[in-house]
């Protein structure tokens, strides 16, 4: 076996002069400290990802986007295809999965601090993957089309027409019409399984480009320690392994969740049936779906609605752009102000995002 | 916004289509020509029932062209005296030839209603109201009862007193009415029967225009109660194969002997049709066989064989309707045994409806079949539960195998970690 390995690798070198790479991956360290476990959750996500692509092509080779074969494609994946049902409920948990992954390392860059120069353009294309992703699960979430995507896509395009001067045509780009339609389907199938991808992988590579050339962020705390006592393990093969470890054992819960707790497929799309009661879009965009619902009709002059749509926009983007914002810590502060934001934001989506599913 | 302004851009059209049609129809009324209306609308002395949206009063149809006189004159004398062909309110028994004046007269209707029937006097005088009214009883209805004098309103107009709908509360004013109704040893709650009844229930409740009202049994104007023989016939228009299978059974050829058994409403009553229940049929106290059937009797055998039958099938029914909620809780493939579903179910309709052949041996072939469908989706069901374990299970020794390789790799590491540090060590300490 290792005689094989190195014969491949020779055969490699003499032509793509691997020295370079081989340098980079056995020089490579990761620090350890306490706060290390978090560096793992970026991987995490990647890996989760990798499986969404993996499955997602798996299923496209059955799936047939369409008002009459929607449904019908996906229900014959389920209960006819070998394994079928498996690969659809491995989607989908993975989908959920890795939205919940992707908060973890958002907010663990966040409150680490690892957002700050010279990884600020690191920064920006996470929280550009981050809305890919909410992208991928809002147009992926129709492609069932069953009551409740049917009905969670009508809500939330419709309040994209809340958006001023624009927000009507651009409701009306969204859904390829008026209404929710077999040409909403049509387009939500495009961007999921060919636009969203394709932006996506360049924003990726992106992104991780800049992780590799930067490599990890050390804590201030770390930076301080002399340097006889910083610790570090060489990225391959220590943090490669225990990467891989996280990685086996997110799948096995991954495999648990689909075998366990399989993805079910609603009644099909009536869009002549009144929406069913109680209708509630997917846990991650829960919470700015709650905030609507507690806004007062109208705040002064503007509708209530068009305050929460902009409120979140603008803060949105606020959030990308926090990095440049400048603001800087106080000294003999045991937590900052930028702490403390973090956390008001976390509890503010943990709060309501369980409020919306016990109201 | 473009939307909102086509909104009322039509809202206000119609409203103007409105009032002018209002005011035209008004006009005409209004007009010299038309001084009944207006001398008794100013003496605010209109007919109590006097109704805008009567159809004469929208037609045109002025109070002369029914009452005569002359409409021209505003003088009372003039107007209403008989030598100008004023007759005034018809009498009781003067009003179905009063009203078919018009509504007898096939030339005259033709130029409102090319389609309309114009046999309603004629069909008047064979109900039990007309005979009665020929007789110089008029206690009985006539054209004014049902349809009113001045707020005539077409009868699919939900408004009207013979709109589908409020057909049984028209007919009750007087069916409903104890004092009259005892005079001549008539039920005075045919209403309040047929109210609790299916069809009453499916008319009044539910406002399904498709259920039958008294018109849809009794006729409309030649209302007459179904005679002894007919009333299977006349339940069979809607109920065709109970008719059918009635008629063609021992039991149906033994009620045309008899003249006291009237048909369908020997089990089933005539306006308190309850929906049958499958103890309707058997030896239980809640059984109609029972009415005329005694044990050791073969009616009795053959009531209890056929219960059997139908609760057997209705049992195992519901045990595979139960049981598909297991599957599809579990995600599995449901859609061929709800198709055998349907089939089962579709057999104890039709075993249901053989009931009215009285044989068991044509209710039990019709079960036996649809029990062999319910056993076959029982089957299908417990496979695909079954499948579901199977999936569990296996998937379960998947998950195990890489919980060990989890555990490997961490120990692995451990190790590595623990050279690491000892190599470390024995470096600085060198």
């Amino acid at each position: 076996m290792k005689k094989l390995y190195s014969t491949i690798e020779n055969w490699l070198d003499e032509r793509y002069n691997l020295t370079p790479i081989k340098e980079f991956i056995e020089h490579k360290k990761v620090p350890q400290h306490r706060g290390s476990l978090w560096y793992y959750m970026g991987g995490i996500t990647l890996f989760l990802f990798t499986i969404q692509v993996v499955t997602g092509i798996l299923l496209l080779l059955y799936y047939k986007p369409g008002e009459n074969s929607s449904y019908e494609s996906v229900r014959y994946i389920m209960t006819q295809v070998k394994f079928g049902w498996l690969i659809r409920s491995i989607h989908s948990w993975s989908a959920n999965l890795l939205v919940f992954f992707l908060f973890l390392h958002m907010f663990s860059v966040f409150f680490s601090g690892s957002y700050k120069k010279p990884r600020e353009l690191t920064w920006v294309t996470g929280f550009l993957l981050l809305a890919l992703i909410l992208g991928f699960g809002f147009s992926g979430y129709l492609l069932p089309w069953d009551e409740l995507s049917f009905f969670a896509t009508k809500v939330g395009t419709e309040i994209v027409g809340v958006v001023p001067i624009i927000g009507e045509s651009l409701k009306e780009v969204l859904r390829g019409g008026t209404d929710v339609t077999g040409a909403t389907l049509s387009r939500f199938f495009g961007i999921h399984v060919a636009i969203l991808p394709a932006i996506f992988a360049v924003l990726l590579v992106i992104h991780l480009l800049f992780v590799q050339k930067q490599g990890m962020h050390e804590p201030e705390s770390f930076k301080a320690l002399p340097e006889e006592e910083k610790k570090y393990i060489q990225f391959f093969p220590e943090f490669f392994l225990k990467d891989a470890l996280f990685w086996l054992i997110v799948f096995n819960i991954l495999l648990f969740l689909a075998v366990y707790f399989p993805w079910g497929l609603g009644l099909k799309a009536d869009m002549l049936s009144a929406a069913p009661a109680g209708i509630k879009p997917e846990w991650y965009f829960m919470f700015m779906f709650q905030s609507l619902k507690y806004l007062p009709a109208h705040i002064l002059f503007l509708e209530g609605e068009l305050v929460g749509v902009l409120f979140f926009g603008f803060a949105g983007l606020a959030w990308m752009l926090f990095p440049f914002l400048g603001i800087k810590e106080r000294k003999n502060t045991r937590i900052q102000p930028t702490t403390w934001l973090g956390i008001l934001i976390v509890a503010f989506i943990i709060i309501m995002t369980v409020i919306g599913y016990l109201v | 916004m473009k939307k909102n302004n086509l909104n009322i851009l039509l809202i206000l059209f119609f409203l103007f289509g409105a009032f002018t049609a209002k005011a035209a129809s008004d006009k005409k009324q209004n007009s010299a020509k038309n001084n009944c209306y207006s001398c008794h609308k100013q003496d605010d002395n209109l007919p109590d029932d006097f109704n805008k949206a009567d159809v004469h009063f929208k037609l045109g149809i002025t109070c002369a062209d029914c009452h005569g006189g002359n409409i021209n004159s505003d003088d009372e004398d003039v107007a209403m005296d008989e030598d100008n062909g004023f007759v005034g309110a018809p009498s009781k028994k003067e009003t179905p030839a009063f009203c078919g004046k018009c509504h007898s007269n096939i030339i005259y209707m033709k130029q409102y209603n090319p389609s309309i029937e114009t046999d309603q006097v004629k069909e008047y005088y064979t109900s039990v109201h007309g005979h009665q009214l020929k007789k110089g009883n008029e206690d009985v209805a006539t054209c004014t009862d049902c349809h009113t004098a001045h707020s005539i309103i077409k009868p699919n107009d939900p408004r009207s007193t013979v709109y589908a709908l409020n057909v049984p509360k028209t007919c009750d004013k007087c069916h409903g009415n104890t004092e009259l109704m005892s005079k001549y040893n008539l039920s005075s709650t045919p209403y309040a029967d047929f109210s609790k009844s299916v069809h009453g229930i499916a008319l009044l409740k539910n406002k399904d225009t498709g259920a039958p009202g008294c018109n849809t049994c009794h006729g409309n104007h030649g209302a007459t109660p179904p005679g002894a023989s007919s009333i299977t016939q006349i339940c069979g228009t809607c109920h065709v194969n109970n008719m059918n299978y009635f008629k063609a059974s021992k039991m149906g050829k033994k009620f045309d002997e008899f003249e006291d058994y009237h048909g369908c409403v020997e089990c089933h009553s005539n306006h308190l049709i309850k929906h049958p229940t499958d103890d309707f049929v058997g030896v239980s106290k809640k059984s109609v066989c029972m009415d005329c059937h005694e044990k050791g009797e073969k009616g009795y055998k053959v009531a209890k064989e056929i219960h059997t039958q139908i609760t057997t099938l209705d049992s195992i029914l519901t045990f595979a309707k139960n049981k598909i909620k297991v599957v599809q809780a579990k995600n599995m493939d449901d859609v061929d045994i709800n198709f055998l579903l349907k089939d089962a179910h579709q057999s104890l309709i039709k075993s249901r409806t053989l009931i009215h052949t009285f044989s068991s041996e044509k209710v039990g072939k019709e079960t036996e079949k649809g029990m062999k469908i319910a056993k076959k989706a029982i089957l299908m069901e417990d496979e695909a539960i079954h499948a579901s374990y199977v999936r569990r299970n296996g998937f379960l020794i998947a998950i195990l195998f890489i919980t060990i390789i989890i555990i490997a790799l961490y120990l692995r590491i451990k190790e590595m970690d623990k050279t690491k540090k000892a190599k470390k060590a024995k470096s600085s300490s060198e």
